[in-house]
């Protein structure tokens, strides 16, 4: 379905891209992050009305010749696992500094980019597709020993979004 | 005369001169035919103001289907029936569809009618009925011309039309309408005329609403068809579009653009599926080649050129949505919406791209690029065309996608073109421009005369190189000022990166430079690596086209670390650095060296001070080891690598006191935060909050807090800019930051390093004296530097050089004096190096000998080991000496002293005296220890040590272990000396041989001791009394001069060492003067007292010594004035007075006594007193003073003065303290009169009491009880608890 799919962190740099061909690797690249000027613009545009929403899928915003990007923008509330570590505290403490201190909501965003040729695809796919990348961040997050800003390195996501790619062809 | 009311569209309008009523588009028109012969006559007249006031009101149009009611003016065009023009079976033409007929006769003839209208109606209905129209009406026009005419035969007028609708209209009365002179201006005729015109618009929509609702039903079918072999697209096309001209009549645009969107999506769907593997066959005709890439066409309303091909089913692809994109676009602008234009636009050029290639169709190269171009360009001239200059500006977010796209498609088709390369197109690419020049065919009539057409303008661009690169500069920049202007600045640079790249390929590095930088900065601010290694890659080529070497030796430094680069491309970056290092170093050794950062080279890991406390002392080597992780693909041989280091000059010496590293977790190792490491961009990451916290306790209590906070401790760093300049320890931004080398600090070098990729470890010595910090980092590799700017966290080492130091201090917690106690003496070397044959000279003092011994056992110590030494000890008269081995500098050398201190025999202080170096040497000074008490005294000594002029001195406090206090002891006549000596140390000691001397011998003085025990145990904190009985023979000395002797040991050594103690004192005044009696007898005729009632206290008071020996204890005053007054009697005061308050002293408690100068003398005196309580009451005190009357002179003796001042206040103060005792105070009143008798005329006349010395008054009766018995009251019983 999906051939690239990008998590992109608040401040615009990617906490997870994956492409699934990979010699277009250096285009996708270009391509998220071109459309994530839609997704800005987007994002301020419609500004609060959307804070209250859960899901903020965009749709199909910044469609190329090739490829259709299909961006998200979520708001991630973080919440502290039961379990905690001394590690976690640590970085718990952190990361509330920097909501407190100069942004008020953390604002990551999903990428999808899917081939243009891939005509099949419907919108409601494309919204369980974004549920579902969710979801597993989401448990990225709850990870105690995940840094919130690092990329994401998890196995489980990492599947996940395989399993999307793997869909399409 | 039959007409029928059709509409048509324009282009099929016949004869009738009726103009079109509306502009652009299809006007909805409306045409009336007649009969030739009576048309002129009748209808014309009526025609215009028929076709003008038709469409003047609005009718409301109910629909089916459950649309939504609509007010719609309609016009009609009039055509002469024709019964050609009914429509056949199957017809499905809409637009020439007659929708109401109509029949116009002014016939009021009754003949006339019967002869020839009738017939003529009865065909004209038949005709209709034939092809099942039932839509008609029959207009009578009468006009009062023709009455006038046929006055005669004329029928009423009602009967005629009676007779019409009789004839025709059978049930439908109102198919046939009177008109009366329409062309009159009375009342009634205007009447007449709107009813009609209503009538004719009920009808008219009435039929319309009939026929569309068929019409829409047939067009349905036909769609269901669509699966059927058959069918055909095209067909079904110019239906629906039949559809969409009438909607688009009725001005309905919105119903208009409905129909071209179900076409539209029907289209889509149908290529979709053949992309799925169903094909339709109709779709054939899509597929075949394109040899035309004209582009859109959106100035016509309806391109009839195309709706032909489409209609002849030849037309292709890009016509057929060429032509529907038109028409969308053209009702888009009808209804105002020229942004869903753009829109739109770009939707559709995206799917047509994808759509060619699902379909496969054969295009030449470059023909789509074409076609996409000039359509882009072609819908931002219309949506120019449309809009004003503040509209379009406003809403260039809509057209920017356009302008990109077709800066995109005009890049794509000068590469192909060979229209970028620097050397011209080739043949091959020339022959390709030919033949897409060929596939643009004519220019359009629409657009021959306009200048900046998008044909021109492809067709310029492709003719010549220049002309391509001003359009694509053109349209490039367009774009990008587009995007910077709405915000996307993202958009913007990778348009700037394209244009950079075309500069490239057009040998121009100087204006892709900026692109590219802008580019890379945007990419690396937000951390997207791979294309900042991309981009970075082509600003590795520029800077080398350039010449900027050093520029080009960072990038190349960077791209050589970058992960994201092959291994291969890493080395040959490596290696490019590596090249100009050598060959500069061959050539031109004078240049000066390329400074560039480290970051890109390597990175600083970690740091670690051997030892670890990063604290030496000078001549032993601080090992520094630095870990450098290479990220360089290929092992970099390093001619050196330098940390310069600055020295610290404030902090001063602290001579070996650590700090700094020692406070961080792992002694001596200082971990370096790795820089962008993770994929946190610099501008996200920022620095790191160093957060401390702050507590302000107030200064009177500790233990209150005041205030409490944290505190940033780098918001400089925190609070930057992030945006406006780059920060130098991040310099793998675009530019390399300028980096700043420290001149002439000291260096920490280590030379021909070969760093490996990885980590290395290279380790630096320093042996310089002083606190360093570490500041700079610099590896060398032939002309090339790489310079790590700062090195942070702060790193410190310390060389310090230590003076040698001697100290003294007591082995155990105090020195106890008059023991022979250990000292432990402790020299630092420092510096210095202790040679064979150096020697320590102390100053011998008397009061604190030295015990020597020859030699005693010394420790030489280190941090790391100990030795064990000899040291040897010779001891002169005044000096002595102490040979001291031989000890390497920073060591520390320690030995024992036994020295001992001599206890003072006596409390007077001698004089200062010299010592034997000519040093004044102070008393030792004696004070309380603050715990226990015990005396003190300071001892100080000079040594004079080998390494210095100066001696030092040393001091060493010792206690006193004991504490003596001394007592007389008077029985009668009979004297006793009691010692207690008091142990206050913490040590058990023995005692013994306790002796008690007179100093001066005397003959006639006898001390017999009066004490058993020859040896005797002190503990801690207890006390031994020894008492002496004074004899003597003949007269008492005034002044017994004691020593108090023993011997002491303490009682933990075995050895009996005893040492002696001595304690003088002085006693003065032995001899007993007086010896006072008192009794207590009840009153006269009681066997004994009893409380409350009086009894009688009688005291005597008798001189047992010789006058003589008392005056000359007496001061010269009372000598002067006892022999000019009374030369055989002194003065003595009494007081009774009663501390435990069971006595009341009645009468006067006191008072003066003469006592005679002879022996013996007794003097009686009676007070009387009452006693309080019952029981064994012990007897008042009884005092004695010598009163010594008020003198001549006293009062010039402020001093005496002051003194008798005192002694009467505190004679005043204490009965005044005891209110009850009034007696007393009484009586004293009475001491005052006698002393105020004598001196009233004086100013000061004070008698002074002075108190004899202990010993000089026996009181016999101290101590007696005598027995008081209740009183006899039997009411009050007094019972006394204790």
């Amino acid at each position: 379905m999906a051939v690239c799919i990008a998590v992109i962190a608040k401040e615009n740099y990617p906490l997870y891209i994956r492409s699934v061909p990979v010699q277009n690797e250096l285009k996708f690249h270009y391509t998220v992050h071109t459309s994530l000027d839609v997704v800005e613009e987007k994002i301020s545009a419609v500004g609060k009305a959307m804070a209250d929403q859960r899901e903020l899928y965009l749709g199909l915003l910044y469609p190329t010749e090739d490829y259709k990007v299909y961006p998200s923008h979520m708001i991630i509330v973080y919440y502290t696992p039961v379990c905690m570590f001394f590690i976690l505290i640590e970085n718990i403490l952190l990361y509330r500094h920097t909501r407190y201190g100069y942004v008020t909501n953390s604002k990551v965003k999903f990428v999808i980019v899917a081939d243009s040729s891939n005509t099949s695809l419907r919108d409601n796919e494309i919204r369980s597709m974004f549920r579902k990348l969710h979801n597993s961040f989401t448990d990225v997050m709850c990870n105690p020993f995940y840094n919130p800003g690092d990329t994401i390195q998890s196995k489980a996501f990492d599947s996940m979004v395989s399993a999307m790619m793997v869909q399409a062809s | 005369m039959g007409y029928s009311l059709t509409y048509q569209p324009l282009t099929t309008q016949e004869k009738v001169g009726s103009g079109s009523l509306v502009g652009d588009g299809v006007p909805p028109v409306m045409s009336v035919s007649s009969k030739p012969v009576l048309f002129s006559a009748l209808f014309t007249s009526l025609y215009t103001p028929l076709a003008q006031q038709l469409p003047r009101e609005p009718m409301e149009w109910r629909r089916s289907c459950g649309r939504a009611p609509k007010m719609i003016h309609l016009e009609a065009n009039f055509v002469q029936f024709k019964e050609e023009l009914l429509p056949k079976e199957g017809n499905k033409a809409l637009l020439t569809f007659p929708f109401l007929h109509i029949y116009w006769t002014d016939c009021c003839d009754t003949e006339v009618y019967k002869a020839s209208v009738r017939d003529n109606m009865m065909r004209w209905q038949g005709n209709l009925r034939l092809h099942g129209s039932a839509d008609w009406v029959i207009v009578v026009v009468e006009t009062s011309d023709a009455k006038k005419k046929n006055k005669t035969n004329i029928l009423p007028r009602s009967s005629l039309v009676d007779k019409i609708r009789n004839d025709f209209c059978n049930k439908h009365n109102d198919r046939c309408v009177v008109l009366s002179d329409p062309l009159k201006n009375s009342s009634r005729s205007q009447e007449s005329w709107s009813a009609f015109l209503l009538k004719l618009r009920t009808l008219l929509l009435m039929s319309f609403t009939q026929n569309l609702g068929r019409f829409e039903e047939d067009m349905r079918t036909l769609r269901e068809k669509r699966n059927q072999p058959g069918w055909s697209f095209c067909d079904y096309f110019m239906v629906q579009e039949e559809l969409a001209f009438v909607f688009e009549m009725l001005q309905q645009f919105e119903d208009a653009l409905l129909q071209y969107d179900e076409l539209d999506a029907l289209f889509t769907q149908y290529v979709l599926n053949f992309g799925a593997g169903d094909a339709a066959n109709w779709l054939g005709s899509f597929c075949s080649p394109v040899k035309s890439w004209t582009g859109l066409l959106l100035r016509r309303p309806i391109d009839m050129e195309k709706r032909d091909g489409i209609q002849r089913g030849q037309a292709s692809l890009l016509e057929l949505r060429s032509y529907l994109f038109c028409r969308q676009c053209t009702l888009l602008i009808f209804l105002q919406r020229p942004w869903e234009v753009t829109q739109r636009a770009l939707e559709l050029l995206h799917n047509c791209v994808q759509e060619l290639c699902l379909l496969e169709v054969s295009m030449m190269e470059g023909a789509l690029d074409c076609w996409v171009f000039l359509s882009c360009l072609e819908v931002l001239h219309r949506i120019e065309g449309c809009c004003d200059q503040a509209q379009l500006e406003a809403n260039v977010s809509h057209t920017v996608g356009l302008w990109a796209y077709a800066t995109d498609k005009l890049k794509s088709l000068g590469y192909m073109c060979g229209l970028v390369s620097e050397k011209g197109p080739l043949s091959l690419e020339l022959n390709r421009t030919v033949d897409l020049l060929a596939g643009l065919e004519d220019e359009k009539a629409e657009t021959v005369h306009s200048l900046q057409s998008p044909y021109k303008k492809l067709k310029e661009a492709l003719s010549s190189v220049e002309a391509f690169e001003r359009h694509y500069l053109e349209l490039s920049h367009a774009a990008v000022e587009m995007y910077t202007a709405i915000g996307r600045m993202r958009s913007a640079r990778l348009i700037g990166k394209s244009l950079a790249e075309f500069y490239m390929r057009k040998g121009d590095p100087e204006q892709a430079e900026s692109f590219l930088q802008n580019a890379l900065r945007s990419y690396v601010s937000e951390g997207w690596s791979l294309p900042v290694t991309h981009t970075r890659k082509q600003m590795a080529e520029c800077q080398k086209l350039l010449g900027k070497t050093e520029n080009y030796l960072q990038t190349s430094a960077l791209l050589a670390g970058d992960a994201n680069l092959t291994n291969e491309e890493r080395i040959h970056f490596c290696q490019e650095i590596l090249t100009f290092a050598n060959q500069s170093t061959d050539s031109k050794g004078k240049q000066p060296k390329v400074a560039l950062s480290m970051s890109s080279f390597a990175q600083l890991k970690q740091l670690q001070f051997r030892p670890a406390t990063a604290t030496v002392h000078s001549g032993t080597a601080l090992q520094v080891e630095l870990c450098l992780r290479s990220l360089m693909p290929v092992a970099v041989p390093l001619e050196q690598l330098a940390a310069s280091v600055h020295l610290n000059l404030e902090q001063g010496e602290t001579n070996g006191k650590t700090r700094g590293p020692q406070r961080r977790p792992y002694p001596g190792t200082v971990l370096f935060p790795l820089g962008n490491s993770s994929a946190m961009p610099p501008s996200a990451a920022g620095p790191s909050l160093e957060l401390e916290e702050i507590q302000d306790r107030s200064s009177s209590d500790p233990r209150t807090l005041n205030s409490t906070g944290m505190v940033c401790k780098n918001t400089h760093l925190v609070m930057r800019r992030h945006d406006s300049s780059p920060s130098p320890d991040m310099p793998n931004l675009v530019s390399p930051v300028p980096v700043v080398m420290d001149d002439g600090a000291k260096m920490l070098m280590s030379g021909d390093v070969t760093v490996l990729p990885g980590n290395n470890s290279i380790v630096f010595s320093s042996q310089e004296l002083g606190t360093y910090t570490l500041r700079q980092l610099c590896a060398t590799v032939g002309q090339v530097q790489f310079v790590l700017p700062h090195i942070s966290p702060l790193v410190q080492y310390e060389v310090y050089s230590q003076e040698p130091q001697l100290t003294v201090e007591p082995l155990t917690d105090q020195l106890l004096a008059g023991l022979p106690q250990r000292a432990k003496v402790r020299l630092q070397t420092g510096h210095y190096t202790v040679k064979k044959g150096d020697a320590l000279q102390l100053t011998n003092i008397d009061s604190m000998p030295i015990l020597t011994s020859s030699s005693c056992p010394a420790t030489i110590l280190n941090s790391t080991r100990v030795d064990e030494s000899v040291l040897f000890i010779q001891s002169s008269d005044k000096v002595t000496s102490i040979s001291l081995p031989p000890t390497p500098p920073y060591h520390t050398l320690e030995f024992q002293l036994e020295v001992l201190c001599v206890i003072p025999s006596d409390p007077v202080r001698p004089e200062n005296q010299r010592l034997t170096n000519g040093e004044i040497h102070y008393r030792p000074r004696s004070y309380s220890h603050p715990d226990n008490h015990m005396a003190a005294i300071n001892q100080r000594m000079s040594v004079d040590c080998p390494w210095s002029i100066y001696s030092t001195p040393i001091s060493l406090t010792f206690y006193i272990p004991f504490k003596a206090k001394h007592s007389l002891l008077s029985a009668g006549n009979r004297k006793y000396i009691q010692v207690c000596l008091q142990n206050v140390s913490d040590v058990n000691f023995h005692l013994m041989d306790q002796r008690l001397t007179e100093k001066h011998h005397e003959s006639s003085l006898e001390l017999q001791s009066l004490n058993t025990k020859a040896q005797q145990l002190v503990c801690s904190k207890q006390s031994v009394y020894c008492v002496w009985d004074v004899r003597w023979k003949e007269n008492m000395p005034v002044c017994l001069q004691c020593v108090f002797s023993a011997s002491f040991s303490s009682a933990s050594e075995e050895v009996s060492a005893f040492k002696p103690y001595h304690y003088e004192f002085q006693l003065e005044r032995v001899t007993t003067l007086y010896s006072v009696r008192a009794e207590i007898m009840p009153a006269a005729g009681q066997q004994n007292c009893h409380s409350g009632s009086l009894c009688g206290l009688e005291m005597s008071i008798t001189r047992l010594a010789e006058p003589d020996d008392d005056e000359e204890d007496g001061g010269t005053e009372e000598k002067g004035q006892t022999e000019t007054e009374e030369v055989c009697s002194t003065k003595l005061m009494y007081e009774v007075v009663d501390y435990s308050s069971s006595w009341v002293v009645y009468g006067r408690s006191s008072g003066l006594v003469s006592m005679p100068a002879d022996a013996n003398a007794n003097h009686r005196v009676q007070v009387e007193l009452m006693p309080l309580f019952a029981g064994h009451l012990p007897f008042p005190d009884i005092k004695v003073f010598k009163y010594l009357p008020p003198s001549a002179n006293s009062a010039s003796q402020p001093d005496t003065d002051g003194c008798v001042e005192n002694d009467i206040l505190s004679l005043m103060d204490r009965p005044l303290d005891d209110q009850g005792d009034t007696a007393s105070f009484c009586s004293q009143g009475s001491v005052h009169s006698v002393g105020s008798g004598e001196q009233q005329s004086r100013v000061l006349p004070m008698p002074r009491l002075e108190p004899f010395s202990p010993g000089q008054v026996f009181n016999h009766s101290q101590g007696c009880q005598v027995l008081v018995l209740p009183s006899t009251d039997d009411h009050v019983l007094e019972i006394n608890a204790t």
